[in-house]
């Protein structure tokens, strides 16, 4: 990868229509590196993920002309939630496939084209829709039946095991769990004040985050992400070439896709993929995955991990942009990726170990700087323009590990200190598809 | 001629005024003005439930419609059932599902998708069942969120004037729960 741009996620941009967002994003990219000139890219991947929101079909191939790209090669990349890490993907395989030398991944969402509650039944769509859609098929309450048992089969049943009464023992675990979660919320919407590019940097506290409208029990506002529109852009090419370009490439080392049932209803109750730095008695009692973990999490990750060389992702890599739809989604897929295993990831956040060490979240985060996950704000604070999220990731990545965050952010306060090597991750459906990519500075800082 | 639509600052105004007259401009900070205008998009679809209609059909008549794999090997077993088994590929033969589970997972949805809205709050919850290798999602009623807990008993309730969708079945607590 030798640049990206990002346009800052907002509610509704109603000065620029996807064309016109794409296109900023892209000025942005190029004007770090003027050896880098619209001939010598080669084609392009372009992401959106629906055309519900655009009731535009085939916009992709309007992207392609405003920019100017025709009658290079192209093609349109959706995969629910994941459609920017899977543009991402695209692009780099058809660098190292060599049939392009150079390619431009570009992806954006105008999701305030239709109001809130409309835009979640666009998105609650993408469930089936003999089956799950007309139950009142809407992703919050998707989420919320993954994260009841998450907490039941992690906290009700470790931390209160004691207790008799069932409905007494869940309700005090939710309590746990909620506090825990939120206070990822905290952190993703602490460390966005730092970053320009954020639709909602704030302060919270962990009681503002609770008190937050309850969404779909327990899952309440501040843990949500929103609807945003935006676009965002990376371009990446071989290795001989990006020397030419600029002196501080970033490596793409590993990539990797897992996928899991469309419906929550089908996934089945078996054993755990393991890590390389896992053993199978860890989890002899955990029906695997159920619809407590994301096994196209786990997938993706070990694929990534694999071809990158990693066999503890929690030394090996120095940060994570994950994605973060739902606070609990962040916690689970702590877990999914290997940063701890699985059961330990409410600990893991009460450890501070994903937190920054140098921000203070008001409360203590002991181990933090251990692998700060959303450094940028992730989506929960950035905002999540499908088609774009994966790719803005991408995006953040890069210059985490160029060293150029206060060039971008206009503040170093988010710089991670000789940031290595990170990772990417791009999450669809209830975990029906997840990418995992895996970004390696490429020169001596 | 026409005069030029109103001219608001804030989103919101926009908006409203796209209620009224269906056309607004929108001035931003920079002082770009961009014209706003609504329209409509409806469609009626013609849909089949193709092999999955013996189940729909099974709730009209009270009955809920697993499947089971007929490959001797494998027989595993889906409380949302498909015709093929994702385990091994074989063909599945319907069977019927008790009509008695627990609650697997539960959540209320205080929001949801516009064309919920109205019905809010409702429960969804995941029914496992004694025997059955996989789940099924439905509506929980007559419960409220803190009657509610994982691995409480629940059994099924039927549409008595079926409309041939997944709501012609949901679940209550059940008797002595």
């Amino acid at each position: 990868m030798v640049t990206g741009g990002v346009t800052k996620f907002a509610k509704a941009h109603p000065a620029m229509d996807f064309r016109l967002m794409v296109k900023r994003a892209y000025d942005y990219a190029l004007r770090g590196i003027p050896n880098l000139t619209k001939d010598r890219i080669d084609g392009t991947r372009i992401s959106y993920f629906s055309d519900h929101f655009s009731r535009q079909l085939k916009a992709a191939s309007m992207v392609q002309d405003y920019l100017g790209m025709n009658p290079k090669g192209s093609v349109r990349i959706e995969w629910g939630g994941a459609t920017g890490g899977e543009c991402f993907q695209a692009a780099y395989e058809a660098v190292a496939s060599g049939r392009m030398d150079v390619c431009l991944a570009a992806g954006y969402e105008t999701m305030s084209r239709v109001a809130t509650w409309k835009g979640n039944e666009f998105i609650a769509l993408a469930s089936d829709t003999n089956f799950d859609f007309p139950l009142g098929g809407f992703y919050t309450g998707y989420y919320a039946l993954m994260v009841v048992r998450h907490i039941y089969e992690y906290i009700r049943k470790r931390k209160f095991g004691h207790i008799t009464d069932e409905r007494e023992a869940q309700r005090r675990a939710i309590a746990e769990g909620s506090r825990i979660m939120s206070m990822v919320s905290v952190k993703n919407h602490l460390n966005a004040l730092n970053n320009p590019y954020a639709q909602y940097p704030k302060r919270l506290t962990v009681d503002d985050v609770l008190r937050s409208e309850m969404i779909s029990y327990p899952l309440t506002r501040e843990q949500i992400c929103t609807m945003s529109d935006g676009a965002a852009v990376a371009i990446l090419c071989d290795e001989r070439r990006a020397r030419e370009f600029t002196d501080r490439p970033v490596r793409i080392i590993g990539v990797g896709c897992g996928t899991d049932t469309m419906r929550l209803a089908d996934r089945p109750f078996g054993k755990v993929p393991l890590m390389p730095n896992e053993k199978e008695e860890d989890y002899q009692s955990l029906a695997y995955p159920g619809v407590h973990s994301f096994r196209a999490g786990r997938a993706a990750g070990l694929e990534a991990y694999r071809m990158a060389g990693i066999t503890n992702p929690n030394r090996e890599l120095d940060f994570i942009e994950l994605h973060d739809a739902y606070a609990s989604s962040e916690i689970q897929t702590y877990e999914d990726l290997g940063l701890c295993r699985y059961g330990e990831g409410y600990d893991f956040v009460e450890r501070g170990d994903p937190f920054l060490k140098t921000i203070d979240y008001g409360f203590p985060t002991p181990n933090a700087g251990a692998i700060p996950v959303n450094p940028s704000g992730g989506l929960i604070a950035c905002g999540h323009p499908v088609g774009a999220t994966g790719l803005m990731q991408g995006v953040f990545a890069f210059w985490q590990l160029q060293g150029t965050i206060q060039k971008h952010f206009g503040s170093k306060a988010l710089q991670i200190p000789n940031a290595r090597r990170g990772a990417i991750h791009s999450h669809a459906g209830t975990g029906s598809s997840v990418t995992v990519s895996i970004l390696e500075r490429g020169f001596r800082p | 001629m026409k005069e030029k639509p109103p001219t608001f600052e804030k989103f919101r105004d926009v908006q409203a005024e796209l209620e009224r007259s269906g056309a607004a401009i929108f001035r931003d900070k920079d002082g770009v003005e961009s014209l706003v205008i609504r329209y409509p998009y409806s469609i009626q679809y013609i849909h089949s439930y193709a092999e999955d209609s013996p189940f729909f059909l099974g709730l009209a008549e009270g009955k809920l419609k697993g499947s089971k794999c007929t490959a001797r090997r494998c027989g595993t077993t889906y409380a949302t059932p498909r015709s093929h088994c994702m385990a091994c590929g074989a063909p599945t033969a319907w069977i019927d599902l008790p009509l008695r589970g627990r609650l697997h997972s539960w959540t209320t949805c205080h929001f949801g998708s516009e064309a919920f809205l109205k019905e809010t709050p409702y429960n969804l919850a995941l029914v496992e069942f004694d025997g059955v290798d996989s789940l099924l999602l439905v509506r929980l009623k007559d419960a409220q969120e803190s009657d509610l807990y994982v691995g409480m008993p629940v059994e099924a309730r039927f549409d008595p004037n079926p409309r041939y969708s997944i709501t012609d079945v949901w679940f209550v607590p059940a008797a002595g729960a």
